[in-house]
């Protein structure tokens, strides 16, 4: 197998090619390939999405701030930077949430996993799997997978707007709780959607599991929370299939980040070995026994495993994902009774927190240093796709010989696929893509 | 070809993309919307990118770079109509709180090797620099009043965008007033409407995700907030966030400093 790739490899002329600003991923970013006699030289992930320096900003600024602030980062997944910005400052303060807080908190989690996920699976990386340019183009010629789509993506932005106030940016997370919460008739008005949703979430695993995936298996190191009780978002130590296994407050010994050149993201790695993976295929990896049973008999029917090393079938697991989101909203509904009080008392002093929780692109981290008038002093954020860029750079180091003797034209569109694998979100990376592929 | 549907095109300067994804957010209007015009350029959707000239452009985003520079003088000479969209692009969004810092200094504070960042002391609307058709403000925008502007332009009329305060929404919602009634600090009655007076019907105060509303009288307001216990920096802070840069917030923000 090797050798025939190595054939094909030298047959291949070397050459260039250029591409410059890559579509459906989120925020700007480009991609500088190498490839001299077939190997792939030089690979690099270029984010040129333009520094905004939150982590400086949010010094002298109030603790009570860091969730609206942080959210600012994306408008894909501000959940996750609420969450994480939430549970690292409680845990500096000591805080003990409400088990009610911690179900809403989790509900919120689920609005944002299904809405992101389904805007990724259907209208940025299905499209690729199917030849379209964009999901309009697909509308013409599946307008009711299309409508679907839309549908399930609602609802999760349903939830976002009911539990936070509004999809991007929500308004109502708060340290110590929420502003407000919702009433049991409000949760239960979208109950009979959100059963609608799980059905559609069945029907997008087994619509994803119909695409051709490139044969393409790789041994990574697997990085996520892992809960004893559920399919991790807010809570759960670091854990990794090589050995890993951290609270959230050893994260900066145990991972660290570099700053490279041509990207204004920092990469990370972990301090003894090298680069890593988060996201669905992480997530789906360490945590398979926390999944329904719903989700687990899926995964069987269309013959997933119970573990998964090829990127390309991250789009599966994406679906499975938002399968286990409505599930698990459909259980936190049931089983919803409104609190007393929407948040606890927070006693502010002296401290540093630290938390990780699961952005739909993966496992997100958020320290701070907080003084005793309560203005954050330092902070510290790292977001999955920086943590994902130095496994997507091998990816395409190892994924291009397959396909090097295609024309250039087919070989940009499946390397751009390759970064799609990682539902990349520049925007975050800096607080990411173009194409560039050089071939000598 | 007389029918010819107008070519449209959505850029990004330095933002969070939240505001471009309103559009795609807008899911029961989408496909009717998209059908009604040519989507030339749309990066963040679409791997089909169709050169200029483009009828209506969208931008998102604050001119954080020398980059960011060239490129929208650029997107200004191709699009017939310029449409800003969002903190960012209007006002200069959050990362407009580097204006009153050390730029080299936050660079040191994030990035290990700072030599290798390029970017502007400043971070400016798009209208800083090039002429802007019209503004849609909002951190993030209200995707119902951007499909009203895109409605709006398309049928060559006027945008019906509300203009009065957060507080007007608040009242007609039946709102009880946060400031009142629970002495919660809220900048509704300095902030232009547009999120349906949300954050007061989620019991807190306004924190001014639209921007300054016309002739505002923000000293009136801070001595309010001074009155109920706030100090200076707190006031200066209220007032610097995400539309930290739009005139009146910056003069009310700078005349706390002390």
């Amino acid at each position: 197998m090797l050798s025939r790739l190595e054939k094909k490899a030298k047959q291949m002329k070397s050459k260039t090619i250029k591409v410059d600003y890559m579509a459906r991923v989120e925020g700007e970013g480009a991609l500088y390939l190498k490839i001299k006699q077939g190997k792939v030289e030089d690979v690099k992930l270029k984010i040129f999405e333009p520094p905004r320096f939150f982590e400086a900003f949010l010094r002298g600024r109030s603790y009570k701030e860091a969730p609206d602030i942080t959210a600012r980062i994306c408008g894909i997944c501000p959940v996750a930077y609420q969450m994480s910005a939430v549970h690292a400052i409680e845990y500096a303060f000591e805080t003990k949430i409400s088990p009610e807080v911690r179900e809403l908190r989790r509900l919120l989690y689920c609005g944002e996993w299904i809405e992101s996920h389904t805007l990724h699976l259907y209208m940025l990386h299905a499209p690729d799997f199917l030849g379209y340019d964009d999901v309009v183009q697909m509308s013409k010629d599946h307008p009711e997978i299309v409508k679907k789509a839309l549908r399930l993506k609602k609802t999760g932005n349903d939830i976002m707007n009911l539990v936070g106030g509004r999809e991007i940016h929500p308004i109502n997370v708060k340290v110590g709780g929420f502003y407000k919460t919702p009433a049991k008739k409000e949760l239960m008005a979208m109950y009979d959607n959100i059963k609608w949703a799980r059905d559609a979430a069945i029907d997008t695993v087994r619509f994803a599991a119909t695409f051709q995936f490139p044969d393409f298996v790789q041994d990574y190191e697997c990085v996520s929370l892992v809960h004893p009780d559920e399919y991790p978002f807010n809570e759960g130590r670091i854990i990794s299939n090589k050995g890993v296994d951290i609270h959230p407050n050893q994260y900066d010994y145990f991972f660290r980040e570099e700053h490279v050149e041509h990207s204004h993201a920092l990469h990370s790695r972990i301090r003894e070995r090298d680069n890593y993976l988060v996201g669905p295929i992480a997530r789906y990896n360490l945590n398979y026994d926390k999944l329904t049973n719903t989700c687990k008999e899926v995964a069987a029917e269309i013959g997933l495993g119970t573990e998964c090393c090829n990127p390309f079938k991250s789009i599966i697991i994406r679906g499975i994902e938002t399968l286990y989101s409505c599930e698990e909203a459909l259980r936190i509904i049931e089983n919803y009774e409104q609190p007393e009080f929407p948040a606890v008392e927070v006693e502010p002093k002296e401290a540093a927190g630290y938390a990780c929780t699961e952005a739909p692109r993966g496992m997100i981290y958020h320290s701070y240093r907080i003084g005793s008038d309560g203005l954050i002093e330092d902070a510290k954020i790292v977001p999955p796709t920086s943590q994902n860029q130095k496994t997507i750079e091998n990816d395409l180091r190892n994924f291009v010989p397959m396909y090097a003797d295609l024309p250039d034209k087919d070989l940009v569109w499946k390397c751009e696929q390759a970064v799609r694998n990682y539902d990349p979100c520049i925007s975050c990376a800096t607080h990411f893509l173009k194409l560039n592929i050089v071939r000598e | 070809m007389a029918n010819k549907k107008p070519k449209f095109a959505v850029f990004k300067m330095s933002s969070c993309d939240g505001c471009q994804l309103s559009l795609l957010d807008a899911e029961d209007e989408l496909l009717e919307l998209l059908g009604g015009i040519e989507l030339a350029y749309f990066p963040e959707a679409s791997s089909r990118m169709l050169k200029g000239p483009y009828d209506i452009g969208l931008v998102e985003g604050s001119i954080t770079t020398p980059r960011n520079v060239e490129e929208i003088r650029q997107i200004r000479k191709e699009c017939k109509i310029l449409i800003t969209i969002g903190a960012c692009a209007t006002a200069g969004g959050i990362q407009a709180l580097r204006n009153w810092k050390d730029v080299k200094e936050f660079t040191k504070i994030v990035y290990a090797s700072p030599e290798y960042i390029s970017t502007l002391n400043r971070s400016l609307p798009v209208s800083s620099y090039v002429h802007v058709d019209f503004e849609l403000r909002g951190c993030p925008i209200n995707k119902y009043q951007l499909i009203e502007v895109l409605k709006a332009f398309l049928n060559h009329r006027k945008p019906n965008i509300a203009t009065r305060s957060v507080c007007v929404d608040c009242k007609l919602k039946g709102n009880v007033c946060v400031m009142v009634a629970r002495s919660t600090p809220c900048l509704g009655p300095v902030t232009q409407g547009g999120c349906n007076a949300l954050c007061p019907s989620y019991d807190r105060g306004c924190f001014g995700c639209y921007g300054p509303m016309d002739s505002t009288n923000t000293s009136s307001l801070a001595a309010e907030f001074r009155e109920m216990g706030e100090t200076n920096y707190e006031i200066m802070n209220v007032f610097r966030s995400y539309n930290a840069y739009a005139e009146p917030f910056r003069k009310e923000s700078e005349a706390n400093e002390k």
